[in-house]
């Protein structure tokens, strides 16, 4: 559905982005993840055709964007970070402005138009001017926008800043839903909403590509210890020391004590050896009771920090 | 092309701004008709229209019609969705430029009124009348161009006013300007002088190389707006 081959972008000296390739299938979600200025929206301004790349192609639906840029826009909606709403206008005007510009069938218009408003729960707002919108609906504006014309590929920006933990929601909800009918690429800085709603997820730090997998696949991947987090009744020190005697645990912290004597610990352990039953009978055989025990596992936030700050590392 | 057009000329006329600057326009372009024609009793209303104060609102209406006209879609925006749909940036200026100049011929529209009430009261219905005001809407075209060009140059609203504003005034006394040099560059000045050329049509010359040459000057206009879009597109992150 999107081909991105050896795509790069120059400021001057300054490599925006660096020799990116992926591919995006049919009907998959895409996020994208990195730090700010990492390349994210460089990448999108280019599949959507607002800037040219200096090398690299990419091709939509089987066509290039700047062989045939005409057919590559009419099948993209894009959502940029900065919502593209003319704020002097209503909803229904400006919706309708977009249906003209995307030249929407006249006839489908209005149909079209209501489903959409209907679709992002903006109806109740037709009528008002954008600049007296918050923020949160002149998001859904600007979603609702992209949606204009059913284009097969949506290109959203973050679309979820500056709205509320229940729009946020919402917002992932009905990505997730339009997932069924459209190809969608995401960008987030923000992970948990890129693993909730996300198939793939190609993360990309200082304009390259770091890493490019599912979300499991990268937590399974990346991980070269696995974490516990337990809760044992005992005094601390005797306690750590029976924790470090056990095979496979390479680093105990305690955590924080709850009550007297019962003390949360962090272990860490090689990936490959679980060391929770070894645990388990050690403390029982010491007569300090576990009150709680859970494994920690890798979070793509701990994998997205790992991957771009080992670069660095290695930089300096 | 007609999306763009539309959505213009809804956003003058939605707000004040269109209402404003054609009132203000009349305002004074009437009061130049009651001083020469109806309160000296003179029939010919070419006068108003060549006159430097009518010249220099024109101006000030134009700067100030096509200020926002792509500096505020850079500001806020809203030029991605522009450039990210499949509408040519060709069409999208020329639209937008068309824009525009439907506000400036509806204002020019109004002032029929100052040959309808001269020619109810005896005044010849002369060929000048119809040849001036197809100078006077090929002028308004070509200023309002340089207008739309100002705007592509900048995000900032009061940059492109002045821009134009400036760029407007400069061609207007480029006749003078011309004169104090000579040979070439006298040659390449000239073709700037719009004004020049106005006045030919308010003596009566139809001349088709005039008309030729601000519709040239408008396509030149259009064209370069077109490249600085395109440029800054290949320019920026």
């Amino acid at each position: 559905m999107i081909e991105i081959q050896n795509l790069t972008k120059n400021y001057g000296q300054i490599k925006a982005v660096n020799n990116i390739s992926f591919t995006v299938e049919k009907g998959e979600i895409l996020g994208f993840l990195g730090p700010n200025g990492a390349g994210k929206t460089t990448t999108m301004n280019i599949i959507t055709g607002y800037i040219p790349s200096s090398e690299g192609t990419v091709k939509v639906c089987g066509y290039d964007i700047l062989e045939n840029p005409k057919e590559v826009k009419k099948r993209i909606g894009y959502l940029p970070e900065q919502p593209p709403v003319y704020t002097d206008m209503t909803v229904k005007d400006y919706l309708e402005f977009v249906s003209e510009l995307k030249s929407v069938d006249k006839k489908k218009r209005r149909a079209q138009i209501s489903d959409i408003m209907e679709l992002v729960k903006i109806g109740d707002h037709r009528n008002r001017l954008i600049k007296n919108l918050s923020k949160g609906y002149r998001q859904r504006v600007g979603l609702a926008q992209a949606l204009v014309g059913s284009p097969e590929v949506l290109i959203l920006d973050e679309p979820t800043v500056g709205l509320d933990p229940k729009q946020i929601i919402e917002i992932r909800r009905l990505i997730k839903a339009l997932g069924r009918e459209h190809t969608i690429i995401l960008s987030s800085h923000i992970l948990p909403e890129v693993s909730a709603v996300c198939e793939r997820v190609v993360i990309i730090n200082k304009g390259e590509i770091a890493a490019i997998d599912t979300p499991e696949n990268l937590s399974k991947g990346f991980g070269t210890a696995s974490k516990l987090s337990v809760t044992i009744a005992g005094p601390k020190s005797s306690v750590t020391g029976y924790i470090r005697g056990i095979y496979g645990v390479k680093y105990v912290e305690p955590n924080i004590e709850k009550e007297k004597d019962v003390v949360n610990y962090i272990i860490e352990s090689d990936k490959d050896i679980d060391i929770r039953r070894p645990l388990f009978f050690a403390m029982a055989k010491a007569g300090y009771p576990i009150i709680e025990m859970k494994s920690l596992n890798m979070t793509l936030e701990d994998i997205f920090l790992q991957v771009t700050t080992r670069e660095e590392e290695v930089e300096h | 092309m007609l999306a763009i057009w539309k959505k213009e000329i809804k956003s003058y006329f939605y707000s004040p701004m269109a209402y404003v600057l054609i009132g203000f326009f009349l305002l004074v372009s009437s009061v130049l008709f009651f001083v020469f024609n109806l309160a000296s009793g003179y029939g010919d209303i070419r006068w108003i229209f060549i006159h430097w104060i009518f010249i220099l609102v024109l101006i000030m209406f134009v700067s100030i019609l096509t200020m926002r006209i792509l500096a505020e879609d850079r500001k806020n925006g809203t030029e991605v969705l522009l450039i990210t749909s499949p509408v040519s940036i060709t069409s999208m200026v020329i639209g937008k430029f068309l824009a525009a100049f439907s506000v400036f011929l509806v204002m020019t529209a109004i002032t029929f009124i100052y040959p309808i009430i001269t020619i109810a009261y005896g005044a010849p219905f002369t060929v000048q009348i119809i040849g001036g005001y197809i100078g006077f809407i090929l002028l308004g075209g070509s200023f309002i161009s340089v207008g739309v060009f100002a705007s592509s140059l900048t995000e900032s609203q009061v940059v492109a006013v002045v821009i134009s504003f400036v760029s407007m005034l400069l061609m207007w006394i480029m006749d003078a300007v011309s004169s104090s040099f000579g040979g070439f560059i006298s040659k390449v000045l000239n073709w700037f002088s719009v004004l020049a050329r106005y006045e030919d049509f308010y003596r009566g010359i139809l001349d088709i190389s005039s008309i030729v040459y601000y519709l040239s000057f408008i396509a030149v206009f259009l064209f370069l707006t077109v490249r600085v879009i395109e440029k800054r597109r290949w320019s920026q992150g």
